[in-house]
């Protein structure tokens, strides 16, 4: 692996050169031989910081998804007709898209929130088992969006 | 030396003790909305098995009282739950002043037309849309 997880990508960018500790070599804003506080984009991308932004991501993509929940339950109090409407867009391909989105959404969120649960006690705050609960919120947010649509659709466990 | 105002100290008051009001309502409509989720989640996916997301089955779904009444639970802690959500976004990511309270009064105001017109939507059906 050419960096650890920890490292800078361009740490050998600063480190290669001498340390101008008064920063007057070149401009101001060119000047990279001083080193630079590390922001985000330099950063090679973690599970940690992965799935942190996912866990916000996915919160945010469920409240968009109230308004299609809130919109299902308009259309079945509206009548026959509105939910045969709203049933059509569901099935349509933005709308399956949508509904995709949304599953792998509540699934995400809803096994990342437990873990976040979790260490709100105090438990699983060592970085092995931040990993560990990590890869299986992606294996159990996988598995059970899998799980559902493969019971929607009729194709596991029996279609009453 | 204390920092206690003149007034608390007489009234005997301490802090607010609403510092950790956001966080302690976040985590707790969170233990809220497991159950309530996967409710909702597996009632779904039985109903798509079984062929059922026609206007017939979705409304005596809907209208069964204890449906209605976990319906109702889900929408409010869902709406809940968002808005406090949607505030810690906005606070994080939106600098302007001006923009970031216009942010934060139009989640609000969008979170709870949402949970009222959800409520009513299945209070409608719960007492007046149930087919005959």
């Amino acid at each position: 692996m050419k960096y650890g997880p920890w490292e800078p990508r361009i740490a050998s960018d600063w480190q290669a050169r001498p340390f101008d500790i008064h920063g007057l070599s070149g401009s101001r804003m060119a000047n990279h031989s001083r080193p630079l506080s590390p922001h985000l984009q330099v950063y090679r991308p973690q599970l940690t910081t992965v799935l942190s932004i996912t866990h916000r991501g996915t919160g945010l993509v469920l409240s968009a998804g109230l308004v299609a929940f809130v919109a299902w339950l308009l259309a079945a109090a509206a009548g026959p007709a509105a939910l045969d409407s709203a049933n059509a867009f569901f099935v349509s391909i933005p709308g399956r898209l949508l509904l995709a989105g949304l599953s792998f959404s509540f699934f995400y969120h809803l096994c990342n929130g437990i873990r976040h649960l979790v260490w709100d006690t105090g438990h699983w705050l060592e970085i092995p088992a931040v990993y560990a609960s990590g890869w299986s919120v992606v294996a159990a947010s996988i598995i059970l969006t899998v799980a559902a649509w493969a019971v929607a659709w009729g194709l596991v466990g029996g279609a009453a | 030396m204390s920092r206690r105002t003149p007034l608390g100290r007489v009234l005997g008051l301490g802090s607010a003790k609403e510092g950790v009001g956001h966080w302690w309502t976040q985590r707790t409509s969170a233990v809220a909305l497991v159950p309530l989720g996967l409710w909702f989640a597996v009632s779904l996916v039985l109903l798509a098995s079984g062929g059922g997301l026609g206007y017939a089955s979705v409304t005596a779904w809907i209208a069964t009282p204890t449906h209605a009444v976990l319906l109702l639970l889900l929408l409010a802690t869902a709406c809940y739950h968002s808005v406090l959500g949607v505030q810690v976004v906005v606070e994080d990511y939106v600098g302007l002043g001006w923009a970031k309270v216009a942010s934060l009064l139009l989640s609000k105001f969008a979170h709870a037309l949402l949970a009222a017109a959800g409520m009513y939507a299945v209070l409608h059906v719960a007492f007046a849309g149930a087919p005959a």
